[in-house]
């Protein structure tokens, strides 16, 4: 969705070779030019010399055109793909440590047990939990601990993938009106990013 | 296959991989981490190097070198101080698009990180200034990689590219091998303009009532003049040039519109405001070419022809974007224009565009390049146009950055591709004379000119010793003003003539600093000198600095102010004999 600004966040897939200095190059590129990154992650692929981050961004049609551009330019980038308009699935990973006095445990627990969030460290005082899913999910489960009191949290940042190869051709079909749109993929956070 | 490979110590892997590339020509300077490639160096043949007295020289000169040959250009410097002081040149030649090869010297592999004396982060510091830089890490890659060095230096869009050379991998030995070709995945720039786009290019020329051409630096570097020279006379379409297009189109001839853009011509930036169809070639949209980007061009269609395609739509929406080679896609455009011309009937715009070569041709008339004459003092337009018809348009030119290089561009009349060095994207003071010295390296022979202004000069003036040691002929016209004139021009236009921190005086004397490296000094101080000077200047051989004392106040016209549309230009106010003596000038009667 637009925001008032006409901005729009992007997920975009870049395969680059697996070479030191790459991931900096990338980032250089978004410095030197003003544009923010939301997010950046990075792996490798079935292919050990070749990696692949996944960006997000925000910016307006023209900011996003450049950030593509710019990114294909760079010498090591492989293939620099706009997931943002193609059907695909996006994950994030929280982990969060929050206050859990006894008389707060079972309230956590019951919003973890919600959220298929994972308890992976106790102590006295406090829980520590694993959560997997989209931005939204993220923001409802911080949003539902933070009376408890959060001690501290790390986000991974996301990592996206394109449903099928066909997505592409798909997208050119909907075009050409040939076949019906798709649902967007994460509308509604209840019904993907819960269930997951 | 690797056991039978002879073995080599890196530094000698390094000449051996240049001498392959055809290099016979590096500016350096030596120092520590890159002594064993100088001891190599010592009896090595078939490459010339050349000592420059500052680094960033040696990157102009490889610049100069570059530009006017066509050919790479290398250069060759220490690790730490050495590597920091070229980054400046790497940032003029990534923004101009000139394609060379530099190697830094690095502290050994097992100190890189623990500040070790001096260390610098060479790659990290030039990654922004490159097209692309590698640090070797191993020197079985060091053939390879100087390899694709070159490779990405030249093809594509040119640009400069950075080699990082530890100092242990230069001792040690390592088998040598060099590659045949290049094979790098993921970069395959695209060099034949789509045939569809083409097509509709030329559609579009043929119809538009009100074309004009607006070419680059593009046209040079892909050598694609004579493709441009054939699409502007079969389509009768005007032509303007950018400040690094200069010398892409003939300024003599009735289609030339000269240059556009925040001094260019009244007559390009009227014929561009009120074009329908404008071509951009190998050209990039450079806010001193469009001024207000909203009131660019505001009615033409817009076709662009770019090996980059990041360039396209950058700055200005697009309507028919090319990406490919200029020399190959002009080429295949001129074919296109002559089938499209066959089918489509004349007639249709054959009178509006006998009105538009009207309306140009009176913008032309109307107002030429001028300047006020004087008997008393020296004005500096005058002493380029001198240079100009003594020449002949012949000459290797190289500038400074300032009045002095706007007043090069607009009064030179340039015939020439290739003949022409100015740091355009960058605006790199000290530019001037390591330009040329590289020039005269590469054009052995021909008359090589920089027409400097007092500031740029003191720069890079210590130069002069390498023009002097290495018998490089270069002909320096300082146009002295006594300041950074082109700050205080706007600071007359702009901040209400508050002069502030532009005053340079009259020192140094440059004839005695001339004399002082070894070369010949001149001064004119009156009108009636100037021609003398020069004569002296171009018969003088060696280096020689001319000192040219011109008028403090003037300034160059016409003059768009920053953030203005080109259309609200600043004309010079017009005087009945001056302007006789530019149209002169201009049109030869
Ligand atoms: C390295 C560098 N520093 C500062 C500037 C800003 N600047 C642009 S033009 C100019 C004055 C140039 O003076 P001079 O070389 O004497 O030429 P003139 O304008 O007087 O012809 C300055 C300081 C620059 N372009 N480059």
């Amino acid at each position: 969705m637009a925001d008032a600004s006409g901005n729009t966040k992007h997920t975009i897939a870049v395969l680059v070779e697996n070479k030191f200095g790459v991931l900096s190059r990338v980032a250089g590129l978004f410095s030197a030019r003003g544009y923010n990154i939301e997010s950046l992650s990075v792996g490798e692929t079935l292919d050990p010399s070749v990696s692949r981050m996944t960006l997000v961004v925000n910016g307006d049609a023209f900011v996003i055109e450049q950030v593509m551009k710019q990114l294909h330019k760079l010498i090591d980038v492989i293939k620099v793909i706009d997931l943002s308009v193609e059907t695909h699935v996006e994950r994030e990973m929280l982990l969060i440590r929050v206050n859990a006095e006894p008389a707060a445990r079972a309230e956590i627990l019951r919003i973890a047990d919600i959220f298929r969030a994972k308890v992976v460290d106790v102590t006295a005082a406090s829980y520590t939990l694993e959560v997997t899913g989209e931005e939204t999910k993220i923001e409802a489960i911080l949003e539902l601990l933070r009376p408890f009191g959060i001690q501290e949290v790390v986000r991974t940042g996301k990592v996206a993938i394109a449903r099928s190869p066909k997505a592409r051709l798909r997208r050119v079909e909907e075009k050409l009106g040939k076949v019906a749109p798709a649902q967007p993929a994460n509308q509604d956070p209840r019904v993907v990013g819960f269930a997951d | 296959m690797e056991g039978r490979a002879v073995k080599l110590s890196g530094a000698r892997i390094l000449l051996e991989c240049l001498k392959r590339e055809g290099v016979d020509l590096i500016f350096g300077l030596p120092g520590g981490a890159v002594l064993p490639i100088y001891d190599v160096l010592y009896d090595f043949e078939g490459i010339r190097h050349i000592l420059v007295r500052q680094e960033a020289a040696a990157g102009h000169a490889a610049e100069g070198y570059s530009r006017t040959t066509g050919r790479t250009g290398v250069c060759l410097v220490t690790s730490g101080p050495a590597a920091t002081n070229l980054v400046t040149a790497l940032q003029d030649a990534l923004m101009d698009s000139i394609p060379l090869v530099a190697f830094t010297g690095q502290v050994p592999t097992h100190l890189i990180g623990n500040d070790a004396f001096q260390e610098a982060d060479n790659v990290g510091i030039t990654r922004s200034a490159t097209k692309h830089n590698f640090l070797v890490k191993d020197g079985k890659d060091l053939a390879g990689i100087i390899k694709e060095a070159f490779h990405i230096a030249a093809t594509g869009r040119p640009g400069p590219v950075h080699v990082d050379l530890p100092k242990d991998i230069l001792v040690k030995e390592w088998p040598f091998e060099y590659p045949e070709t290049v094979h790098l995945r993921s970069y395959n720039p695209t060099y034949d303009g789509h045939p569809g786009q083409i097509k509709k290019a030329a559609r579009a020329i043929v119809r538009a009532k009100r074309p004009v051409l607006y070419v680059g630096g593009g046209v040079i570097s892909s050598d694609a003049s004579p493709e441009l020279y054939e699409l502007a006379e079969l389509t009768q379409v005007p032509v303007t040039q950018t400040l690094m297009g200069l010398g892409a189109f003939p300024m003599a001839h009735p289609l030339s519109l000269d240059m556009l853009g925040m001094h260019g011509t009244y007559y390009a930036n009227m014929a561009v405001h009120n074009s329908d169809c404008l071509v951009a070639v190998g050209a990039r949209f450079d806010d001193r070419v469009t001024g207000r980007v909203d009131a660019f061009a505001p009615n033409a269609e817009i076709i662009h022809i770019d090996i980059d395609p990041s360039s396209i739509s950058k700055n200005i929406q697009v309507g028919i974007p090319i990406v490919g080679d200029c020399k190959r896609v002009l080429g295949k455009l001129v074919e296109a224009v002559r089938e499209e011309m066959k089918t489509y009937p004349q007639g249709a715009v054959k009178e509006a565009r006998r009105q538009w070569t009207e309306q140009v041709a009176e913008w032309k008339r109307a107002e030429p390049l001028r300047y006020e004459w004087s008997d008393e003092v020296i004005k500096p337009q005058y002493v380029v146009e001198e240079i100009s018809n003594l020449t002949n348009g012949e000459a290797l030119m190289v500038t400074g950055v300032g009045q002095h290089q706007m007043w090069a561009a607009q009064y030179y009349r340039f015939k020439h591709p290739r003949t022409w060095c100015t740091s355009g994207g960058l605006g790199t003071m000290g530019y001037g004379l390591p330009t040329a010295m590289g020039v005269q390296a590469g054009n052995p022979g021909k008359l090589v000119i920089n027409i400097d202004g007092d500031g740029s000069f003191a720069m890079n003036s210590q130069e002069l010793a390498t023009c002097f040691e290495e018998g490089l002929p270069v002909k320096t016209v300082i146009i002295n003003n006594g300041g950074h004139g082109m700050v205080r021009q706007w600071q007359r236009i702009i901040y209400k003539e508050r002069f502030c921190a532009i005053d340079l005086g009259s020192s140094p004397d440059f004839v005695k600093l001339a004399e002082a490296y070894g070369c010949t000094g001149i001064r004119a101080t009156k009108p009636s000198e100037v021609v003398p000077a020069l004569e002296k200047m171009i018969a003088t051989p060696g280096p020689v600095v001319l000192d040219v004392r011109v008028n403090k106040d003037e300034c160059v016209f016409p003059m768009v102010p920053a953030g203005g549309a080109n259309i609200d230009m600043i004309l010079a106010p017009p005087s009945r004999e001056v302007r006789d003596r530019a149209a002169k000038s201009q049109t030869g009667f």
